[in-house]
């Protein structure tokens, strides 16, 4: 063992939440080393070529909100891009982009490289050494130690990975990378608890063997949406995706060939997520449903390979390649990587603060799939916000945490440190409790602030989050000041919308509530309105007019979860002695350590009785 | 916790009564007021023993009663306090004097329920137990425990859980259709009769609440009448009949005569005019608003006729009062030679039913009896079936109901899908806050049960 350097920061792991974390530690100041296995795999999309889509796009714009990455990069790299629910509702509308993976992993890679105080080194770490319950540094496989004030992990699923394809099985990380096989057992002895789970990625095939015109074309948008706030607009060539259909065929063959899958052999051990199945989990589940999609993406602009969606599977190469010439387009195809399941270890995050840092260890922090989550965008969250805590821990400030209501980011960490996941955990709208509010369209106006305060937002971000913040609110009075008289110019608009007439006077932002007035078409009879309105904040301003009465009542929701979110429990509080608590409770809560109420009454075997009991108990004390 | 006390059996002149102590104090406090016959020491005597003795008031020395007192010691009671309970002989006015004695040696009144908030606070019941506790300590009759013990059975929360778990059926499938854009999920279409047969379901557990705010506080029945038509006579030969205990509710006015009786497991609350007569004249000296106040609170009026005589002014001055209220007429002393004939009271009073009776022998009666029990079970409401008799929970029910509602207009207002999950998720937690019940995971398990989603 030898030293190298010294660090404040040391991130192990330089996939999409070692590299937030590496880049905000960073920005805010701090001397920061980020290590990836392979420095070719910094920022790699191992599975399907997409960032966002819904909750998910919401999680890109909230990190880009608050100064991170993901969004920026991503608009470099799209070659698609599509607003999707555009028809269902505001809050559940959001980006999704088709990236062209390796000018998204070169982008990032070189981002990292010319940040200043950040360093991106190739090494396994295969130790983190800890000095009286303190992170010292960490030592590579070649014998390398660096030193280091605080560590964040985030190894996503090469710890101890295992990639399955039938009945063959290897050691070996994600896209043929080699994985990390020691860095388990050193977490095993610091007394992390590890799960195993398991995830899995379909076949790429070789788009010159695709029969297009046998499937459904799948374009971008006509107008392409940037994903991050410091873009105004965008070009994408707008690459297209194709739509076809498995079938009774399809089914048939993975029917027959059921044994041979290592999911029902029982080979594959580790938890699966629910919702990325494998092709053979939804023919057994779904048995009446007679065909399931399947989306051919493109992995690139320089590439052949094309990514078949919803063909995750782990059954053997040869029954692959048979199911996948059952399907119209695919019956000639041309495997080009097979798909594989990987097993992987990840940590237990409730043992984990709401800031992402091991209870148990000063210092050590998790971030990203090897918190239990799946998914980039999840992944991004939570490493910027480790990042982000990792800094104001060597300020010395108060943890920066964000709550349900105002965050994704909020309801993914409340989720993972308070209930624990047991399934690769990812993010939907259905998990959050006020979505009217977490938009897609405001995340800035919720977070950026917020990132300025803490540094990391940049000052152009900044200057343009103050120009949108403003003309929305002043175009939002405007339009409440603005009355027309029913005139034959107003009476005309109305009917050409098929608008009811009005009688009285009546103000724009009355007019706007109405579904078929839109803030565009109004322009009509709208003398006033500024030439220079942003294109990014009309669909704020009508939503916030649009939906203002259901808005309004996720106020109100939020007003009542802020009683108990800002009853904070002190650190030394003794579970055992509080009398009238139930069993349960007692060890959930002494295992979580809550930091308020709120967090306390999420946890699973904690009933409202306990909470009731915990309050009364508060009082006593003074809290 | 401080020492609470409390008179723990219903107020009336019955035998025995009990004043109730909890707390750290409540032997200590005993032992100043209390002298045992046999000398022995209330603080060393062995828990759930009963001792004999007298409440002296030790600033005149005089015996209050003579009492047997029990003392049990934490944890194994009911509030997981030391409790000291006194069962005195004296009737009302000792229980009272028992427990102004207790007050002034240092315990405090005990807020109504409190006894059991602590048994919940310190642990030995839940939420939902407590609050059927308290439903059975309120309740005065055989139906009411019936219902509050089906309430801690779960009965009601069987129904309302499963109304909550149609709602979030519909929200798992509005999110499922939001979260996997690009899956073939079915379209919203099928919504709009789920959500209307659910709110019919909560409107009858709402509807239901009738009932249990009469299985709680009786039937509130008004017998009216001029005078010597028989009332008195009727509620002695009520009484008598169903050997209820006869109360008299502590603070109501000396002039209203007001019972409490158990007919056929129905309570019913008899309140008497005849105690608000003081002249011949009834309508004009009681006034009429008085009467008009009794009548309109009433679930039911009792209007006695003197059938031996013909109509008079008084009898047609009330039946005009009572005449939009559930009448049951009574052609009262039909043991005499008829001067009133049912087909004219029929055309006075069309929809009150008419029962000939006679107290001196007991005709129609059980009649009576049987009007009223029909009256109680009438419609589809039967006491198998869940019964709101708590406020908090019909408060929740109208919470959801509202809510669903307020769905179901979104949804027929062609909005975009997406914000009828804001009312749905209301009444959800409305719903569960009745049955102790969070969201959270249970909408994403059902997601993934019911669709084939994911990529």
């Amino acid at each position: 063992m030898f030293k190298v350097d010294d660090y404040d920061v040391v991130v192990v792991g330089a996939g999409h939440a070692g590299s937030e974390a590496g880049l905000a530690a960073a920005r805010m100041g701090f001397k920061t080393a980020v290590f990836a296995i392979n420095l070719d795999s910094i920022a790699m999309m191992p599975c399907n070529p997409a960032m966002g889509g819904p909750a998910k796009g919401h999680l890109v714009r909230e990190v880009d909100a608050l100064g991170g990455e993901i969004g920026i990069n991503t608009d470099k790299a799209m070659i698609q891009v599509r607003t999707l629910n555009t028809g269902k509702g505001p809050a559940v509308q959001s980006l999704r982009a088709q990236c062209d993976k390796k000018a998204y992993q070169f982008s990032m890679k070189y981002t990292l490289e010319k940040t200043p105080n950040l360093y991106v080194i190739q090494g396994e770490i295969v130790e983190i050494m800890v000095e009286g319950q303190r992170v010292a540094g960490v030592l590579t496989k070649t014998g390398a130690f660096y030193g280091a004030k605080i560590v964040i992990v985030t190894t996503g699923t090469y710890l101890n990975g295992r990639i399955i394809i039938g009945d063959v099985k290897y050691s070996g990380g994600p896209n043929g990378l080699y994985p990390a096989t020691e860095l388990s057992s050193c977490l095993d002895r610091l007394g992390v608890k590890l799960m195993r789970f398991k995830t899995g990625t379909p076949p790429r095939v070789d788009r010159r063997t695709i029969d297009f015109d046998r499937m459904v074309i799948q374009p971008g948008d006509e107008v392409p949406q940037p994903f991050s706030y410091i873009n105004d607009k965008i070009e994408v060539s707008q690459i297209p995706c194709y739509l076809t259909y498995t079938n009774d065929k399809t089914h048939n063959i993975i029917r027959q060939n059921l044994s041979r899958s290592p999911l029902y052999s029982g080979e594959i051990k580790g938890v699966g997520p629910r919702y990325c199945p494998s092709i053979e989990d939804k023919v057994v589940k779904f048995p009446h449903k007679e065909r399931h999609q399947l989306f051919i993406e493109p992995e690139g602009l320089n590439t052949y390979e094309m990514y078949v969606q919803g063909m995750s599977s782990s059954m053997p190469e040869d029954v692959q390649h048979a199911f996948l010439r059952t399907i119209a387009g695919l019956e000639n195809v041309r495997i080009m990587r097979d798909a594989y399941a990987i097993e992987y270890d990840c940590i237990d995050p409730t043992q984990l603060t709401p800031w992402l840092e091991f209870k148990d260890i000063y210092g050590l922090f998790f971030a990203g799939q090897v918190n239990g989550t799946s998914g980039y965008e999840e992944a991004a969250a939570q490493g910027l916000m480790a990042g982000i805590n990792a800094a104001l821990k060597l300020r010395g400030g108060e943890p920066f945490i964000l709550d349900r209501s105002e965050s994704y980011i909020g309801v993914l960490i409340d989720d993972l440190v308070t209930k624990g996941t047991n399934e690769p955990y990812r993010m939907m709208t259905s998990r959050a409790e006020y979505r009217l509010i977490l938009r897609h369209d405001n995340a800035d106006l919720r977070l950026t602030e917020k990132g300025y305060r803490v540094g990391l937002v940049t000052q152009d971000r900044y200057q343009r989050y103050l120009k949108r913040k403003g003309q929305i609110e002043d175009e939002i009075e405007r339009l409440k000041k603005t009355r027309v008289s029913p005139t034959t110019e107003v009476i005309n608009f109305l009917i050409s919308v098929g608008s009811s007439e009005i009688r009285s006077g009546i103000s724009l932002y009355e007019l706007l509530k109405r579904p078929e007035i839109t803030y565009e078409n109004l322009k009509v009879i709208d003398y006033g309105r500024p030439s220079d309105i942003l294109a990014s904040a009309i669909p704020s301003i009508e939503i916030e007019i649009k939906y203002e009465g259901y808005i309004k009542k996720e106020i109100e929701q939020i007003e009542s979860f802020k009683k108990l979110e800002n009853r904070s429990i002190p650190n030394d509080i003794d579970y055992e002695n509080i009398n009238g608590l139930s069993l349960e409770a007692r060890q959930k809560l002494s295992k979580v350590k809550p930091v308020n109420v709120g967090q306390a009454s999420r946890i699973s075997g904690v009933s409202p009785s306990d909470i009731s009991v915990l309050l009364m108990h508060l009082r006593t004390r003074g809290h | 916790m401080d020492t609470i006390a409390a008179i723990s059996t219903p107020p009336g002149e019955g035998g025995i009564g009990i004043v109730r102590l909890s707390g750290d104090r409540a032997i200590d406090i005993v032992l100043k007021i209390f002298k045992s016959k046999s000398n022995r020491d209330l603080r060393k005597v062995k828990s759930h023993s009963m001792i004999y003795g007298h409440i002296i008031d030790p600033d005149s020395g005089s015996s209050v009663d003579e009492v047997l007192v029990s003392v049990m010691k934490s944890p194994h009671t009911y509030t997981v306090e030391d409790v000291v309970e006194i069962n005195c002989h004296g009737g009302f006015t000792s229980l009272k004097k028992v427990l102004e004695l207790c007050l002034r040696f240092g315990a405090r009144p005990a807020e109504p329920g409190e006894f059991t908030r602590r048994a919940f606070i310190n642990g030995r019941i839940d939420l939902a137990q407590a609050e059927a506790v308290l439903e059975i300590i309120r309740s005065n009759s055989d139906d009411t425990l019936k219902a509050s013990v089906a309430q801690l059975e779960g009965n009601i929360s069987r129904e309302i859980s499963d109304i909550r778990s149609k709602f979030i059926d519909f929200i798992a499938h509005v999110d499922a259709f939001v979260d996997f854009p690009d899956e073939d999920v079915d379209d919203i279409v099928d919504l709009e009769p789920g959500i209307t047969e659910c709110i019919g379901r909560i409107d009858k557990l709402i509807s239901s609440a009738g009932t249990g705010k009469i299985l709680r506080e009786g039937l509130k029945t008004v017998i009216i009448g001029k005078p010597n038509v028989g009332k008195s006579s009727l509620l002695n030969a009520l009484l008598k009949e169903e050997r209820a205990i006869v109360t008299e509710i502590p603070g109501t006015t000396r002039d209203i005569i007001e019972e409490y009786l158990n007919i056929r497991g129905v309570p019913v609350r008899l309140i008497d005019t005849a105690g608000i007569r003081n002249t011949d004249d009834i309508v004009e000296k009681i006034g009429v608003d008085r009467t008009k106040a009794f009548l309109s609170q009433a679930d039911l009026v009792i209007l006695m006729f003197d059938s031996s005589v013909e109509l008079t002014e008084e009898d047609l001055a009330i039946i005009d009062l009572v005449k939009d209220k559930i009448v049951v007429a009574l052609l009262n002393k039909s043991d005499l030679p008829a001067k009133l004939s049912a087909g004219y009271i029929n055309r006075m009073l069309p929809y009150a039913r008419i029962i000939r009776t006679s107290l001196v022998d007991g005709t129609g009666l059980d009649e009576l009896t049987e009007f009223i029990y029909g009256l109680f079970y009438s419609g589809d409401v039967k006491i198998n079936d869940p019964i709101i008799t708590n406020t908090r929970h019909l408060a929740c029910l109208k919470k959801a109901a509202d809510a669903a509602n307020s769905a179901l207009d979104t949804l027929k207002s062609g909005s975009p899908v997406d914000l009828i999950t804001v009312d749905l998720m209301d009444a959800v937690d409305a719903l569960g806050e009745i049955t102790g019940e969070t969201a959270g995971e249970e909408i994403i398990d059902r997601i993934f049960e019911n669709f084939c989603v994911g990529k």
